[in-house]
């Protein structure tokens, strides 16, 4: 991805149009080929929040009311797997020992292929449980609360494992290979990473070859830090092959997913690799020399490789904020119990607003991640498609958020949180990963911000080829100019208070007027860098973390009116965790829009650039310590 | 032997910190985690053994209580057993039920399903009566086995050791027979989740007092139910001679 960015700075000119450019940078596989007619791309609206959200239109069909897409006995039948995951983790996992030893024994393995714990939602006919993207969350925040190693071993499985089949497996594929991993005892892994390709994924260098009589494929090559790389049997795997492009008549190199079985052989593996956290995860290098594979085993369609691995991780990602969510409650009932029980200077912790401070925040943060990552299950569940740039925002909240959670239940734990005896220390190890894999949070708020700017700059060409013939579109210019005038004297034109409970209108109004304000700053940015704004990573970043800020600010402000409405039991204290989060978040959005106009910071970004430079020249620190020697 | 019978109870949770209703009716129940009575899911265990080791064609759980009582029907199934029976009475009935009117049930329910062996937890840990299986084996006038830590079948009936106070008592009985669950008999597995899955399609026959028979009249009348008392604090002595007085004192010693 960063040669892509690279690549745009030198040469911006040769692009043939902004699209390309972001297609490239993004997580987002190009759905439609480029032969496509732009009427038919029109036909389809967007309903992600996100998306329009850069365009300064709340989109409310996702968000609300707070979509739940089970019904009664979908809820009884997830429920009934409630005690025995929870029981598995008290009376047969042992976390510690899983950490201490670096894998997980045999017998607790035993167990979970018992518990059913690998087949969650492969349909019920190949061996699984079937379970929608809500039931598989639900479960998925036991696993958060009590082991996240253990949840990598889970996780990686099934989440992007075998998901590849799952969602694009032909009915033969998914009849033969289904049965084993969801019941057989066979682990899957998915190999896309590799030694000089990490966040850019389109630049692996894996090479499968078409034999003469077009029966199999002879793939070379080699993968890196694939987690049970080691222990796997059957792994999705990436790799570069010829394409004819049928248009142009050339060939021309391009991604293609295979399902590989150990047993076709030339498969091999390296030692389990030493890490800083998810130590029982096994994570190795896996070695392909001269795999025959057959053609049958090619996942999706030849050349659209790069599509199914960016489908499934954008489809497995919405379960990372499912499974922190119940990491932070675990940090939440750590501090908590600490804090009731501690005397320090004759009060207990409790009772000091430092502490308070904390604890809430803590809670709140852990209410909305927990509101977004089944806000996006729940559309998923309903036949969404349209919520990549929400399940990015997820991966990165949920990460970000469960690692403050954490340090500060540390922080609030003293000494006693620094030992390993709390279990807190591992969490925090095991936590440090989730910012990097499945997207580093850094390329994922990039991937945010500048697929947005991208729907809203198509959409001001519309506006603009409206303009060229304003007597057939009268319309849209009377809107688009109405809207216009109404947001630039102020007045604001997003109005969220009808959407909301009567009791939230006020945090409403704030993310209201966030979006209002977001929305102008896209368009300046637009105005003011068009296509360049590809180069402005200082701006982008900022511009992500107010989408993030509204789109939690949105997610945990539809739940708490569901709550609200249906009398919930905690309604009042949902209320009172969304006002305290809107009034921070927003506050938030506004210091980072200022920070993307201002003369000041922006001329502090360019020296942030110098200081990089030269350290980078120097790889080391420029200065000397005061004392000169 | 063909078919058992075993007995699951819907309960407060073990884990569940119980609370007294203010008008001191009962317990509070709504919005409470519930359970199978931990002595049941023994009985439960037991039975499946029996079926797993061929020496049972068909295992039955009945549950008698409200709506929910199907959920821990369920759980049963999904630990192994065939096929569930609920008998549902629930609200004010419920709560004045006795285990004169469960065993009747269970005798009745016995000798339609021709059950050969009915298989009881010793008490539930709610009302901790422990008279269930003492008495449906009086209704059917079966031989009892109760306060069972091990089960063996012979030729002409079952070999069961029983935790008596003392020690263990090993009895021989004939079939058909009534036995209870002691916590030593054997560690119940937990349903897994294809189990859980599956069971959703066993079947569970709905029954009433009615359709059994049973007059549910009670016998008795709860007059009031109360907190333990809440404990003492309790105070540092600086010596035995102290103590030794305060104890005096208080009439603890002479």
């Amino acid at each position: 991805m960063f040669r892509a960015i690279n690549k745009v700075a030198k040469n911006s000119k040769a692009l043939k149009n902004q699209t390309e450019v972001i297609r490239c940078l993004s997580a987002q596989p190009q759905t439609k080929s480029k032969q496509t007619p732009r009427a038919e791309k029109a036909a389809k609206p967007n309903l992600s929040f996100v998306h329009n959200l850069f365009r300064g239109q709340v989109e409310s069909s996702q968000v609300f009311p707070y979509p739940i897409a089970l019904n009664q006995e979908q809820i009884e039948y997830v429920g009934a797997f409630v005690d025995p995951v929870s029981k598995f983790f008290s009376e047969v996992n042992n976390a510690d020992r899983n950490d201490m030893n670096a894998q997980v024994d045999e017998e607790t393995l035993k167990h979970l292929w018992e518990l059913g714990a690998f087949g969650l939602q492969v349909p019920q006919e190949l061996g699984g449980l079937e379970l929608n993207n809500t039931q598989y969350g639900r479960l998925a925040e036991i696993i958060g609360m009590n082991d996240l190693g253990l949840g990598i071993v889970i996780g990686a499985h099934q989440s992007i494992g075998f998901k590849g089949i799952l969602l694009y497996g032909t009915k033969e594929q998914k009849e033969k290979y289904l049965p084993k991993v969801s019941s057989g005892g066979v682990y899957a892994a998915f190999a896309l990473t590799e030694p000089s390709s990490g966040s850019d994924a389109a630049s692996i260098k894996c090479r499968a070859v078409k034999s003469a009589d077009g029966k199999h494929y002879i793939l070379n090559g080699s993968k890196i830090w694939i987690s049970n790389g080691g222990i796997a049997d059957i792994m999705t795997v990436f790799a570069q092959t010829e394409v004819l492009d049928e248009a142009t008549g050339q060939k021309k190199d391009k991604v293609t997913a295979f399902i590989v079985e150990r047993g076709f052989g030339g498969v091999s593996n390296g030692p389990p690799e030493k890490k800083m956290g998810i130590k029982c995860s096994n994570t190795a290098e896996v070695y392909f020399e001269d795999v025959k594979i057959p053609v049958e085993n090619v996942l999706g369609k030849e050349g659209e490789g790069f599509k199914v691995a960016m489908n499934i991780l954008n489809n497995g990602r919405f379960g990372m904020g499912m499974t922190l969510g119940g990491t932070m409650r675990y940090c939440i009932q750590k501090a908590t119990d600490h804090a009731t029980q501690r005397t320090q200077f004759g009060k207990k912790l409790e009772s000091y607003g430092g502490i308070q401070e904390k604890l809430a925040r803590m809670s709140v943060l852990q209410y909305v991640n927990q509101s977004i990552a089944y806000m996006i299950s729940g559309n998923m569940d309903l036949g969404s498609n349209d919520y990549h740039l929400e399940a990015a925002i997820s991966k990165v909240f949920a990460s970000e958020a469960a690692w403050y959670v954490c340090d500060e239940a540390i922080q609030i734990l003293g000494g006693m949180g620094f030992m390993r005896d709390t279990q807190l220390e591992r969490f925090m190890r095991d936590l440090r990963i989730f910012r990097i894999f499945e997207g580093t949070n850094d390329i994922l708020r990039l991937f945010v911000a500048l697929t947005g700017i991208q729907y809203a700059g198509s959409h001001l060409k519309e506006v603009q080829k409206a303009f060229q013939n304003p007597a057939a579109n009268l319309g849209l210019i009377f809107k688009e100019a109405s809207k216009r005038a109404s947001s630039y004297i102020g007045l604001g034109g997003v109005d969220m208070t009808g959407l909301v409970e009567p009791s939230l209108k006020n945090s409403a109004k704030l993310c209201g007027e966030s979006i209002d304000m977001f929305a102008r700053t896209v368009e300046s940015l637009l105005i003011k860098y068009g296509k360049k704004i590809v180069d402005e990573q200082f701006l982008l970043n900022r511009l992500a973390d107010s989408a993030i800020d509204i789109y939690a600010m949105a997610s945990s402000l539809s739940r708490a009116s569901s709550a609200l409405k249906s009398n919930s039991p905690t309604a009042d204290f949902e209320k009172l965790m969304v006002e305290t989060w809107c009034v921070e978040a927003s506050d938030r959005v506004r210091i980072n829009l200022r920070k993307i106009h201002s003369a000041e910071f922006n001329e502090n970004y360019k020296r942030m650039s110098v200081i990089s430079k030269k350290l980078c020249e120097a790889h080391d620190i420029v200065h000397n310590n005061p004392i000169g020697v | 032997m063909s078919r058992v019978l075993v007995g699951v109870k819907r309960v407060i949770d073990y884990a569940v910190k119980i609370r007294v209703k203010p008008d001191k009716s009962g317990v509070v129940t709504e919005g409470v985690k519930h359970s199978m009575n931990p002595f049941d899911e023994i009985a439960v265990e037991e039975a499946v053994k029996m079926k797993e080791k061929k020496l049972a064609s068909e295992v039955i759980a009945l549950s008698v209580g409200p709506p929910q009582s199907q959920e821990t029907l369920r759980t049963a199934l999904a630990m192994g057993v065939d096929r569930g029976i609920h008998i549902e009475i629930s609200g004010k009935d419920y709560e004045m039920l006795q285990p004169i009117h469960i065993s009747k049930m269970f005798a009745k329910i016995a000798q339609d399903e021709k059950c050969d062996l009915i298989v009881l937890g010793k008490q539930a840990i709610d009302d901790d009566s422990n008279q269930t299986a003492q008495m449906t084996a009086a209704v059917l006038d079966w031989p009892q086995a109760v306060f069972a830590s091990a089960v063996e079948k012979t030729d002409g009936g079952l070999k069961v050791v029983r935790e008596i106070d003392g020690g263990l008592e090993t009895i021989t009985t004939k079939l058909p027979a009534v036995v209870s669950a002691d916590l030593r008999l054997n560690i119940p597995r937990y349903a897994t989740l294809p189990n859980i899955m599956k069971a959703k399609k066993k079947p569970i026959k709905k029954l009433s007092a009615a359709d059994v028979g049973v007059d549910i009249k009670p016998r008795i009348e709860v007059i009031s139910v109360e907190d333990p008392p809440i404990r003492q604090a309790g105070s540092i002595v600086p010596d035995i001679d102290t103590l030794v007085s305060k104890l005096k004192e208080a009439g603890h010693v002479k």
